[in-house]
């Protein structure tokens, strides 16, 4: 039985698709069996965020009406060889993905993987709440501003009303807060909202702090998840929130900002 | 932080604490609609418009919620009539 890990935000823009790409990547890496799947029909980028957007040829909505195999869908990566990528169909109405489909290819999913991490699209309609559906966890991606906090908390309110573990009466969703876009220094100038402030307010476990980087653009420019650039600071943020997904305790770091010498501060502004 | 900014100090609004705040307000207030019934927005609108025929109250005068419990829901409703 596949673990079933939803990447979901509510609010557009915080990072869902780059921690996607990381956390699969990172679950890969440590020898786990892995598919990422895509749910934003219409506007798929995960294929670009990890460098296959050439080689698809089928996708899940392909799957889902039984015109392709999952192995005629299914991308295998090319760094981890333990990687597989289902891309979203960029053609198809949100739709196509109904509830049985998905279902059925989560179903055949989980009998030989280990994780099956869902992509979702930003917002609270039909893609978003397929992608959620199913999940076992959920990584909550906040951005320390309040729009991205206020919907985190909204997507947390649909989790624990509408996910079938809800409707199951089952288990509740392990939820996860995964911060990014973190600038300690503005924080610490009183700019921008704490971890702890945002832990008060959405009251869930914190998985991970994602500090501002200039490597996410770069990694994204060349199809490179951004946990593969092990020297960086968010390379490193995501591999300790993967270590700690997979109950690893890890103290955290990137929380507190680089202080800059006298010199630097005077000469160059900080 | 530029030279002169330097020694005039740093600036002591704090947006930080004012997002804080204001997030704690609204998301305080979502949570508590979060399991109401979908019909009861409208539910209040019409038992506005039926209380109107008689008195005249503003919008923010008729509280419609539910309570629930173990065994049984209850619709509390809270009027409140303008001084005479």
């Amino acid at each position: 039985m596949a673990r079933i890990i939803v990447v979901t935000s509510g609010k557009g823009g915080v990072g869902k698709t780059t921690t996607s790409a990381s956390i699969s990547t990172g679950l890969a890496k440590r020898g786990h069996k892995t598919v990422v799947i895509d749910f934003d029909v219409g506007l798929r980028n995960l294929d670009l965020i990890m460098n296959c957007e050439r080689r698809v040829v089928y996708d899940f909505v392909n799957v889902i009406q039984g015109e392709a195999s999952l192995n005629q869908a299914l991308i295998r990566d090319k760094r981890v060889n333990t990687l597989y990528i289902l891309p979203a169909s960029q053609t198809r109405e949100k739709e196509a993905l109904t509830k049985e489909g998905v279902e059925k290819v989560i179903n055949e999913l989980s009998e030989t993987f280990d994780y099956i991490v869902c992509d979702s699209p930003a917002g609270i309609e039909h893609g978003a709440m397929m992608a959620l559906y199913y999940a076992d966890e959920a990584v909550v991606v906040t951005n320390p501003e309040v729009s991205s906090v206020r919907d985190s908390d909204r997507i947390l309110g649909i989790l624990q009303s509408k996910s079938r573990r809800a409707e199951m009466s089952q288990d509740p969703v392990k939820e996860h807060l995964l911060l990014t876009r973190y600038n300690p220094a503005r924080v610490e100038r009183g700019e921008m909202l704490s971890v702890a402030d945002v832990e008060e307010i959405l009251a869930i476990p914190l998985l991970g702090v994602i500090p501002e980087s200039q490597i996410v653009l770069n990694a994204s420019n060349q199809g490179v998840p951004v946990i593969l650039e092990e020297d960086s600071d968010a390379g490193q943020a995501y591999e300790d929130a993967v270590a700690r997904l997979l109950g690893e305790e890890r103290e955290h770091r990137f929380m507190t900002s680089q202080k800059k010498g006298f010199f630097s501060r005077m000469f160059k502004g900080g | 932080m530029s030279f002169l900014d330097y020694f005039k100090g740093k600036k002591s609004n704090n947006t930080a604490n004012v997002a804080k705040e204001r997030l704690q307000i609204i998301v305080a207030h979502e949570r508590g609609q979060r399991d109401q019934p979908d019909y009861l927005p409208q539910l209040q609108q019409e038992l506005l418009a039926v209380i109107r025929k008689y008195v005249q109250i503003s919008d923010d005068m008729v509280q419609v919620e539910v309570d629930r419990n173990e065994s049984c829901s209850i619709l509390e409703l809270n009027v409140t009539l303008p001084e005479r």
